[in-house]
């Protein structure tokens, strides 16, 4: 049996992680090639409904990265990305996906070096996991 | 039905030499609505923009995809292209290859080629569904706000000053002129920081337009670009001052050494700034050691801070120049006197009989104090043996660190600091003295350590770029504000918690209530989108259909794959 190769999408707000991911592209951080990112204003606007609609489309895990908390260039809009995602986890619990396969964390503009090792991590944990057992599923 | 063109850049061989761009072209001709794909070896440069300009007119496309660099740098150079074609901005969707895909997985070629196929699927998806914007304009506040009242601060004070816009210069001490008000002399032209000072100083308090605020402290800072509010307070009260742009000139400290040579323990190990002190009293010692590179070029503090060997070069040539019979030496690990002008004063020390010894971190000096004075022990690489220099004065170039209040600062301004605490600029090359946030600009050593003339330099610059929008007196709001579909919307209000603007209200309007957003107050963050329950509040560039549509292309491809 081939390799399982997870499908990722993250979610980057352009102010900090997103260009902790172009730092880390600047700095040649290798990484595993299963990430793909979607750039928002702020991780605060990250509707539940993305993640669940990933998720059950088959896609493996959902990153979530934001600015670290006080940090957000839209003031509070972390706080309420910080309050939203452990529901949605909740949601992906309680309808059988393990809920590992989302994980919120935070990326600053300078940690270039973060972002390898939160995407490193999240593939390895992600791989551990299996397929997403909604793969395949016909609606 | 869009016209889409897609066309991916080769960016000579960054993306090119790990994404296979030719089978990624077929890839992009085979997606929906594409009419065209094509790639250029450079797709920012005048060729390649004017080759995507021809093909949009020939084509008629209607919405265009890059697929190249990162948004965050050349998305304004592509928009200007679709724009000059005759193409509404906002109908261009950029695809990054480089920093999140080619650079990132050099080792993996293919892998690399698939996950470029499915960011530009996903690219397209989005911009099938873009639609046309229309800017807003907002007015600027004619004010500048500069936080720091060093070098780089008095510059670019003056300069605004000098341009007849009206500056706040905030300085947390109670004196002018930083770090350079205890230095006398200033290299590698041997000038008088002084007159330089007071020049600037008098420039300042000679000018109608300026405020100086001497031992006041910044607290707040709301607002955005042409309209921010800077709250200061000074002993206890408080101010607010409108701005339309800030520049930040927090600048640096020295390192003071923990222990290192014998600092704090042995009598006569002192720092460079603490020489300068002394020789600008007047103490010229005979015998001197300088030793380089105390407390960074090591782990933990990695970088080199520049100013620190031209420093050494000058105060050395200062003390054979004041009594040629001096002992002076300048022990180091590389001499780093960029610049014609230092390596000048390098050529000159050495002529006029300074020393250079040259040292390895795995074997630093050793300093002792003995009867007849201090004894530095040093290992000469080049003989491969130690050699004993006496000194009655050991001087430690030490780095520019970054303050201790720098972090604050960050979190007041919203803006990003790097690793060792210094402030993260834009792009070094693209966007100098500038912050990804607009209107905030960044000079001087709070950014990296900098000699007087960078300083002055980058000051002149800030200067230069924040009287950009004042001078204006408009600046133009991206379109990326948030809207609410009034079929949708059931008035619940939540986005009018959600809304860190105060942006959202609910009207009334005949026999409904919906939200309404306030699009000079909106700042598009989103916050309103995602705690909408449903679907109604939606954000120009990123709505629930452009963003889901991202995520079924993904689907669609990376199922397909499996």
């Amino acid at each position: 049996m081939a390799e399982f190769n997870p499908t990722i999408l993250a979610f980057c707000c352009n102010w900090c992680s997103y260009a902790g991911a172009d730092l880390a592209g600047v700095g040649r951080l290798q990484m595993p090639p299963n990430i793909h990112v979607i750039r928002v204003m702020c991780s605060a606007s990250v509707k539940p409904e993305y993640v669940l609609k990933a998720i059950s489309g088959g896609v493996d895990g959902v990153l979530v990265l934001g600015c670290h908390i006080g940090d957000c260039h839209y003031m509070t809009g972390n706080h309420r990305t910080a309050k939203r995602m452990p529901l949605v986890q909740k949601v992906l619990k309680e309808v059988g996906i393990d809920e590992r396969r989302l994980r919120l964390d935070w990326v600053s503009a300078s940690e270039g070096e973060k972002f390898q090792k939160v995407v490193t991590e999240f593939v390895g944990e992600i791989k551990n996991l299996g397929p997403n057992p909604m793969r395949g599923v016909k609606w | 039905m869009a016209r889409i063109g897609v066309f991916i850049c080769h960016c000579g061989h960054n993306i090119a030499a790990t994404v296979n761009v030719e089978k990624v072209v077929e890839f992009a001709k085979t997606l929906p609505d594409v009419v065209i794909a094509d790639h250029n070896l450079y797709s920012c440069s005048e060729e390649g923009l004017g080759s995507i300009r021809k093909s949009i007119e020939k084509n008629k496309l209607d919405r265009i995809v890059v697929a190249a660099c990162t948004p965050r740098t050349h998305e304004p150079l592509f928009r200007k292209t679709c724009e000059m074609a005759g193409v509404n901005k906002y109908l261009f969707e950029f695809v990054n290859i480089r920093e999140h895909c080619s650079w990132i997985h050099t080792k993996e070629p293919d892998p690399a080629t698939e996950k470029a196929k499915k960011l530009i699927a996903m690219g397209v998806a989005k911009a099938g569904l873009l639609e046309p914007q229309k800017e807003t304009e907002s007015s600027v506040i004619p004010t500048a706000v500069v936080i720091g009242g060093g070098l780089t601060g008095l510059t670019a004070a003056a300069s605004l000053v000098a341009q007849g816009i009206d500056t706040h210069l905030v300085e947390t001490s109670g004196r002018l002129g930083g770090i350079l008000g205890d230095i006398e002399i200033i290299g590698p032209e041997f000038s008088r920081s002084k007159e330089l000072l007071d020049q600037l100083v008098s420039e300042l308090k000679g000018s109608s337009h300026a405020k100086i605020h001497l031992d006041t402290k910044v607290t707040a800072v709301s607002g955005f670009i042409g309209n921010f509010e800077v709250t200061i307070e000074s002993k206890g009260k408080s101010e607010k001052v409108p701005a339309g742009a800030i520049i930040l000139a927090t600048g640096a400290k020295e390192f003071v050494p923990t222990g290192e040579y014998g600092y704090g323990s042995i009598p006569g190990v002192i720092t460079q700034l603490e020489f300068e002190r002394r020789l600008a009293k007047g103490d010229h010692p005979k015998r001197v050691a300088f030793i380089q590179c105390v407390g960074s070029r090591q782990p933990g503090r990695e970088y080199c801070s520049r100013v620190c060997c031209n420093a050494s070069l000058k105060n050395a040539l200062r003390i054979v120049e004041a009594e040629p019979s001096s002992r002076v030496s300048i022990i180091h690990r590389d001499i780093m006197s960029y610049g014609t002008a230092s390596e000048r004063l390098y050529r000159e020390a050495s002529d006029k009989g300074v020393v250079f010894l040259r040292y390895g971190l795995e074997r630093p000096a050793n300093v002792t104090r003995k009867q007849k004075g201090l004894v530095v022990e040093v290992y000469d690489e080049t003989i491969d043996e130690n050699i004993d220099i006496d000194a009655d004065l050991v001087v430690l170039a030490t780095p520019m660190v970054s303050r201790e209040d720098a972090r604050d600062v960050g979190k007041l301004l919203k803006v990003p600091l790097d690793k060792y605490g210094f402030f993260l600029e834009a792009h070094v090359k693209l966007r100098p003295v500038e912050f990804a946030t607009d209107g905030v600009f960044i000079c001087g050593s709070a950014r990296w350590p900098s000699s007087v003339s960078e300083c002055i330099g980058q000051g002149l610059a800030a200067a230069a770029k924040a009287s950009i929008p004042i001078r204006r007196g408009k600046v133009v709001v991206e379109a990326i504000t948030c809207w609410a579909d009034t079929d949708k919307c059931a008035a619940c209000g939540s986005c009018v918690i959600a809304c860190p603007y105060e942006a959202i209200e609910i009207v009334e309007d005949e026999d409904r209530r919906y939200a309404k957003v306030n699009e000079a107050q909106c700042k598009g963050c989103g916050t309103c989108v995602a705690s909408c329950p449903n679907d109604a509040m939606q954000q120009r560039g990123f709505t629930s259909r452009q963003l889901s549509s991202m995520i079924d292309a993904l689907i669609k491809n990376a199922m397909e794959e499996t």
